[in-house]
């Protein structure tokens, strides 16, 4: 099923498109009246054009708050947010926000939810929908155009949310979790077909998991979020070469990184009791924007 | 790839990923569908036959006389003697028109009305508490005012359609409309969707299923409403039809305009499911929920 090889970083258009982000000193605050919280605490990173850099920690910490933000979704109480120098105001198809699962129009065909951003963008339908049918192909899944969501599996769902962002070429690529919700096998595979789509279209990625594997085998660099409310406890560099295998993943380093990663999770985790499940466009119990 | 197993898209608006319910199973064998369309036709040969006794034995049990219902055989007859006549056309076409543009008017105005008040907070606050007062009132409580109101009887039928069809289309669409994922609009604006279009990209389908379900309820109410106007309003109409055969004492034409209703009201529900049907053929209904 992977369309794309893993080796064709060589043939990626060398242009420099931006896709810096960078936060800093930012704090969150969801719900209202007595129910509000601090979801994010004094936050700040700085992503480079190009990387790939996780988000891991324990649930409830904030990492999908801080996408949310990333993706204009939620505010900022406090703090700067700026991609490229230019602060965030809103969502944008710049950047592109990926959700864990069920965001793809269930009334739109595959063809017409990859073509969706380039409508929006006022572009005549035999151009975008040449370009989706490029798209999905990229993804693998040429054959499927005329299929609606609820017909394909959830690998196939998220293959099809993954083309219909980057269609519109974002400079910044955020995730939330998009393979949480598929079988291990499956996932592999995705995160695979992620690294080669990565390193084709040379887009900053920023991806929030709890799978500590699965942020070490995907990121050049990994921050690690403590709960309540979330900050940053750790970065951790994964120098490991590129392309990588899933074999690598027993490597000595490899286990050395995880079981850092670990022990940091620990640490941060446990003490404070269980929040409701935090998601790029809020609390889930307070509802959305 | 079959689409067992895999989520379905359900009324509420959200994917749940479940098993169908009351499907029947696959490769059900001819002869248990045989026994089944027996059954079914026994038990409506045995309605017909109690019907056929009770009234041609004049069955009286004190508190309920079967003596001046007709048999079958004389609403039959009246059936085919109505089929010959060109009156019937007039009174099917008058009270299709009258359900055409009551319902199509309810369906356009509680289809707007339900979007922005389910959507935009100022129509919540100024719109839905007038609406909120006039709902509880009965649709047929409205006949009185409606012939004051309307100059023509044609206009306050029309009226009274409208109002029966209005709010079962209304409140669908408002919950419709207020129960679109909020994710799709969140994806949806992240994908660089300005605020009209969010309207007409994922609102309005978001909220189809729900406004489809509110039409099908509204186009039942709607027929209610019309033949009760009709009996007390009407020239013309199917409803006009059934009671001036009680008052001129045509006891089997009563029972013909009845069916005639019951078959008029089935075939209008059926065509909004149909076209429906046509609009979406991304939304699969939950089986057995109509």
């Amino acid at each position: 099923m992977n369309a794309v090889r893993l080796d064709d970083r060589q043939d990626a258009p060398a242009v420099a498109r931006g896709g810096r982000i960078s936060a800093d000193r930012v704090r969150i605050e969801l719900g209202t009246g007595a129910a509000r919280f601090e979801a994010l605490h004094d936050v700040s990173i700085a992503v480079e054009p190009g990387e790939f850099v996780c988000l891991l920690g324990p649930s409830g910490c904030g990492k999908s708050t801080l996408l949310g933000a990333l993706a204009g979704h939620l505010r900022a109480a406090q703090g700067r947010l700026d991609l490229d120098g230019v602060p965030i105001a809103g969502p944008d198809p710049q950047r592109g926000l990926v959700f864990q699962h069920h965001t793809l129009f269930p009334w739109k065909t595959v063809l017409g939810n990859v073509a969706y951003g380039l409508k929006m963008k006022g572009i005549d339908r035999r151009t975008r929908e040449c370009e989706a049918r490029r798209m999905i192909e990229l993804v693998g899944l040429t054959g499927f155009e005329d299929r609606y969501p609820r017909e394909l599996s959830g690998g196939m769902q998220q293959r099809i949310e993954i083309a219909r962002v980057l269609i519109n070429r974002p400079r910044v690529l955020l995730m939330d979790e998009p393979f949480g919700a598929l079988d291990a096998l499956t996932r592999t595979r995705m995160q695979e077909m992620l690294l080669a789509l990565w390193a084709r279209m040379s887009t900053t990625v920023l991806f929030v998991t709890h799978d500590i594997d699965e942020a070490l085998f995907l990121a050049d660099r990994v921050l690690i979020l403590s709960r309540g409310p979330g900050r940053i406890i750790e970065e951790l560099p994964v120098l490991c070469e590129r392309p990588r295998h899933a074999r690598q993943l027993t490597d000595p380093q490899f286990l050395a990184l995880k079981r850092r990663c670990l022990e940091l999770l620990r640490d941060s985790g446990g003490a404070v009791p269980d929040r409701e499940h935090l998601t790029p466009l809020g609390s889930a119990l307070v509802g959305a924007s | 790839m079959s689409s067992a197993g895999v989520s379905r898209w359900v009324a509420a608006g959200r994917n749940v990923p479940g098993v169908r319910i009351g499907a029947p199973a696959v490769g059900t064998s001819v002869a248990t569908r045989a026994l089944r369309a027996a059954i079914r036709s026994a038990s409506i040969a045995a309605c017909l036959l109690l019907w056929h006794l009770a009234a041609t034995r004049h069955v009286n049990l004190g508190f309920v006389s079967f003596a001046n219902v007709p048999s079958p055989a004389e609403v039959a007859a009246a059936a085919w003697k109505l089929l010959q006549t060109p009156k019937l056309w007039r009174h099917l076409s008058s009270s299709l028109m009258r359900v055409g543009l009551g319902f199509g008017m309810a369906s356009l105005v509680g289809i707007v009305l339900g979007l922005l008040i389910g959507r935009w907070r100022w129509a919540h606050e100024a719109l839905l508490a007038p609406l909120e007062l006039l709902r509880p009132i009965p649709a047929v409580a409205w006949i009185p005012l409606a012939i004051l109101i309307f100059p023509s009887s044609e206009g306050s039928m029309i009226y009274i359609t409208f109002i029966g069809a209005l709010f079962p289309i209304l409140l669908n669409t408002i919950h419709g409309a207020e129960s679109v994922d909020a994710r799709l609009i969140a994806a949806a604006r992240s994908l660089g969707t300005r605020p009209l279009r969010l309207f007409t990209e994922v609102i309005v389908p978001g909220a189809a299923p729900s406004i489809a379900t509110g039409l099908s309820i509204g186009m039942g109410t709607c027929w209610f409403c019309l033949v009760t106007a009709e009996m007390i309003a009407g020239q013309y109409g199917i409803g006009y039809y059934t009671w001036q055969s009680y008052t001129v004492q045509d006891y089997p034409d009563i029972v013909v305009g009845m069916l005639l209703i019951g078959v008029l009201g089935l075939g209008c529900s059926a065509l909004v499911r149909w076209g429906m049907q046509q609009l979406m053929p991304w939304h699969q209904p939950r089986r057995g929920a109509q």
